[in-house]
C-alpha cells in the first residue's frame, strides 16, 4: 500500500486523448494526449500508485484521477553553472571603469 | 448534473460560462458591426483610478520604487553617439506582494470577485499573474485554482512555471497542471461551470483599470523627483495589457508627451502550442509568440472583448533576443545591485539600446521588474535550454536562431533592437476585424473605431480598406 487516507498525493488524468485535439492543434500535439496534474488529500481508504483515486484539492474540490506521487515535492532549483556567462560581470565593470570619469 | 462535458458542448456553452463568470455582459458595448464602445466599457465596468489606489493600498500594492541605473547608463554612453545617452531608470516592481507588476492586475480582480460575492477566482496562466491572483486571493479569503500550462507530452517543465506552481501553492491555492494546447480554456472553463468562481481574466477591464495606476504613478514619481515626466516609457508586451494599462494611467496623469515603446523577446518561428517546440524557447512570455497574435487580434483572449488593446497606445514596437535579455539581466545584477527575474529585463535590454539613440538629458523608464528565485533566474533557464539541445553561445545576437540557440553579445555594442513594422501589425488587426465579424461593408462607426484602435488615421484606414476592397 503506497497511500492511505488523508495522505497527500498526486495525480494525473487524461482530459482529450491524442487524435482528439482541437482542430487548431499543431500536428505534432494532436499525436499527444491532453495531460492534467492535480495534487489533493486522499479520498479512498488505501491506494497503490497507478489505481485510480479520488482526491480533496487544497480549496476542497473532489477530483479523480491516477494517483502517482506521494508527498510530492518541488526540486527545482538554480540550474548547473552556465560558464559562458562568466564573462559578462567582469566586462561591463572593466568597461565603465576604464576612462574614470 | 448530466450537462454534456464533451469538448464541443462545453467550448459551446462559453459565452454563457462567461457571463456569469464575469458578472458583465460584454453585449452592452457591442455594435452591429465590428466597433464596441471600449471607453464606455472601461468606464462602466471599471474603477476610477482613485478607487483602484485605494483598492491596491488594502492589499499592499504599488508604490513601488524608482531607482536610476546610473551605471548602466554609463555603460549604454560608451556606445552611444556623441551627446548621446538618455539616463536610464527602472521602476522596481518585484517589490509588489507576489513580486511582479500583475499584481495590480490581481488585486482589482479580486476585490471586484470578492465585492460581486463569488467565493473564488480562477486564473488560467502559466506567468507571474498566477501568483498575483493567488496571493491577492488569500488577502481576500477567496479561493483560488492557477490553471497552468506546464509540461510537454514527456512531462517536462520549463523550470520558470514550476516555480511560479510552487508559488501558487504557497498562497493557499490549487494549481491544474496542463500540457501544452490552446484546449487549456476547455479545462478553464469546466472549472469554472463546476465551481461557480470569477474569471480573474488578465484582459477584463477590472484587471487593465489596475494597471493603470502603474503608469499614473510612474508620471507622479518623475515630477516630483526630476519635475518633469519622462520621455519614454519601455513596457514588455506580451498580451497588451501592461503596455494598455501604463500607456492609460500616463495619460490619465497628463504625460501624454511620454513615448510608449513596447519590447517583445524575439521567437518568430517557434510555434506557441507546439508539443516538441514548447520547451525549446527560454522565455515564458513576454515573447513574440503572444506579442503578435494579441496585437493583431486581441480579442483572442479568455474574455469576449479584450480590455489590453496594445496597438491603441503603442508608439514604436521594438523586439530582443533572448541572449541579450540574459546579458541584461546579469547587467542588472553585477552594476547595479538589483538581481530580478529575465522575463522582466526585457524592456531593459531595449531601453539601453533606445537610451543611445536619445539625448544625455532625457530620461527612459523601463516600468517593471519581477521577482527571481529557484528556477525563475538566469542560471536554471539556461540549464533548461542547453538539457533541451539549444546551444549557449557568445558573439552577434542577430544570428540567433530561436529554438536552436541563445547568442549572447559579445559585448554590449552588440545588443540590438529590431523596429516591428507597426503599420504592417495595424494592418494585419483591420484585416483580422473584417474576417472576424465576417463583414464586407464598414459604418462610419466601425471607421472610427479603428482608427482609435490603431492609433492612426482616417486616411491610413481608408488606404488599408481599399486594399481589402471593403465599403466604408
Amino acid at each position: 500500500m503506497d497511500a492511505k487516507k488523508g495522505n497527500w498525493v498526486r495525480i494525473h488524468s487524461i482530459v482529450l486523448e491524442a487524435g482528439k485535439r482541437a482542430p487548431s492543434v499543431p500536428e505534432d500535439t494532436q499525436k499527444a494526449p491532453l495531460e492534467l496534474w492535480n495534487k489533493g488529500f486522499l479520498l479512498n481508504e488505501s491506494a497503490n500508485i497507478g489505481e485510480e483515486v479520488e482526491i480533496e484539492t487544497y480549496i476542497g474540490r473532489k477530483v479523480k484521477g491516477t494517483l502517482i506521487e506521494v508527498n510530492p515535492y518541488y526540486d527545482h532549483d538554480f540550474g548547473k553553472c552556465i560558464p559562458e556567462l562568466l564573462y559578462i560581470g567582469r566586462q561591463i565593470r572593466s568597461l565603465i571603469e576604464e576612462d574614470g570619469e | 448534473m448530466g450537462k454534456d462535458m464533451s469538448y464541443e458542448a462545453v467550448m459551446g456553452r462559453n459565452s454563457e460560462i462567461m457571463k456569469k463568470a464575469i458578472g458583465m455582459d460584454y453585449n452592452e458595448f457591442e455594435t452591429d458591426g465590428i466597433a464596441f464602445d471600449y471607453e464606455r466599457m472601461m468606464r462602466e465596468t471599471g474603477y476610477s483610478l482613485q478607487e483602484i489606489e485605494k483598492i491596491q493600498n488594502e492589499t499592499g500594492v504599488g508604490h513601488t520604487p524608482i531607482y536610476e541605473l546610473r551605471n548602466l547608463t554609463k555603460l549604454a554612453r560608451k556606445f552611444a553617439p556623441e551627446g548621446k545617452g538618455a539616463r536610464i531608470f527602472v521602476k522596481d516592481e518585484a517589490a509588489n506582494p507576489s513580486g511582479s507588476f500583475k499584481a495590480r492586475r490581481a488585486a482589482t480582480s479580486c476585490y471586484h470577485a470578492k465585492k460581486l460575492g463569488y467565493k473564488g477566482v480562477i486564473a488560467a496562466t502559466s506567468g507571474n499573474y498566477g501568483a498575483a491572483v493567488a496571493s491577492q486571493a488569500a488577502m481576500r479569503g477567496l479561493k483560488c485554482i492557477v490553471v497552468q500550462e506546464c509540461y510537454d507530452s514527456q512531462g517536462k517543465g520549463q523550470p520558470e512555471i514550476i516555480e511560479k506552481a510552487r508559488k501558487c501553492e504557497a498562497y493557499g491555492s490549487e494549481v491544474v497542471q496542463l500540457t501544452v494546447g490552446p484546449e487549456l480554456f476547455y479545462t478553464f472553463l469546466v472549472l469554472l461551470e463546476d465551481t461557480g468562481y470569477f474569471n480573474a481574466s488578465l484582459y477584463t477591464p477590472f484587471a487593465i483599470a489596475g494597471i493603470e495606476t502603474l503608469g499614473y504613478e510612474l508620471s507622479m514619481q518623475f515630477r516630483e523627483m526630476e519635475d518633469r515626466d519622462p520621455d519614454v516609457v519601455v513596457v514588455t508586451n506580451a498580451g497588451g495589457g501592461n503596455l494598455t494599462g501604463t500607456a492609460r494611467g500616463l495619460i490619465k496623469a497628463g504625460a501624454t508627451e511620454t513615448e510608449v515603446i513596447g519590447a517583445s523577446v524575439d521567437l518568430s518561428g517557434l510555434h506557441m502550442a507546439s508539443d516538441t517546440q514548447f520547451n525549446r524557447k527560454s522565455f515564458t512570455t513576454g515573447h513574440t509568440g503572444f506579442g503578435i497574435p494579441f496585437a493583431t487580434w486581441p480579442d483572442r483572449s479568455d474574455v469576449p472583448r479584450s480590455a489590453g488593446r496594445p496597438l491603441r497606445y503603442m508608439d514604436r514596437y521594438v523586439t530582443v533576443n533572448q541572449g541579450s535579455v540574459f546579458y541584461m539581466t546579469e547587467a542588472l545584477a553585477q552594476l547595479e545591485g538589483l538581481e530580478r527575474g529575465p522575463a522582466g529585463s526585457t524592456s531593459l535590454a531595449a531601453a539601453f539600446k533606445i537610451a543611445q539613440e536619445l539625448d544625455q538629458d532625457q530620461i527612459v523608464v523601463v516600468q517593471e521588474t519581477e521577482y527571481t528565485g529557484a528556477g525563475k533566474h538566469i542560471m536554471p533557464q539556461l540549464t533548461f535550454a542547453k538539457e533541451n539541445g539549444i546551444k549557449i553561445l557568445i558573439g552577434d545576437p542577430k544570428k540567433e536562431v530561436p529554438g536552436e540557440n541563445i547568442i549572447l553579445p559579445k559585448d554590449p555594442s552588440y545588443i540590438s533592437i529590431q523596429d516591428i513594422d507597426l503599420n504592417k501589425t495595424k494592418k494585419s488587426y483591420i484585416r483580422n476585424c473584417i474576417k472576424n465579424n465576417r463583414v464586407d461593408k464598414i459604418s462610419e462607426e466601425d471607421l472610427k473605431f479603428l482608427v482609435e484602435d490603431t492609433k492612426s488615421n482616417r486616411k491610413f484606414v481608408k488606404e488599408v480598406l481599399n486594399e481589402l476592397k471593403i465599403d466604408y
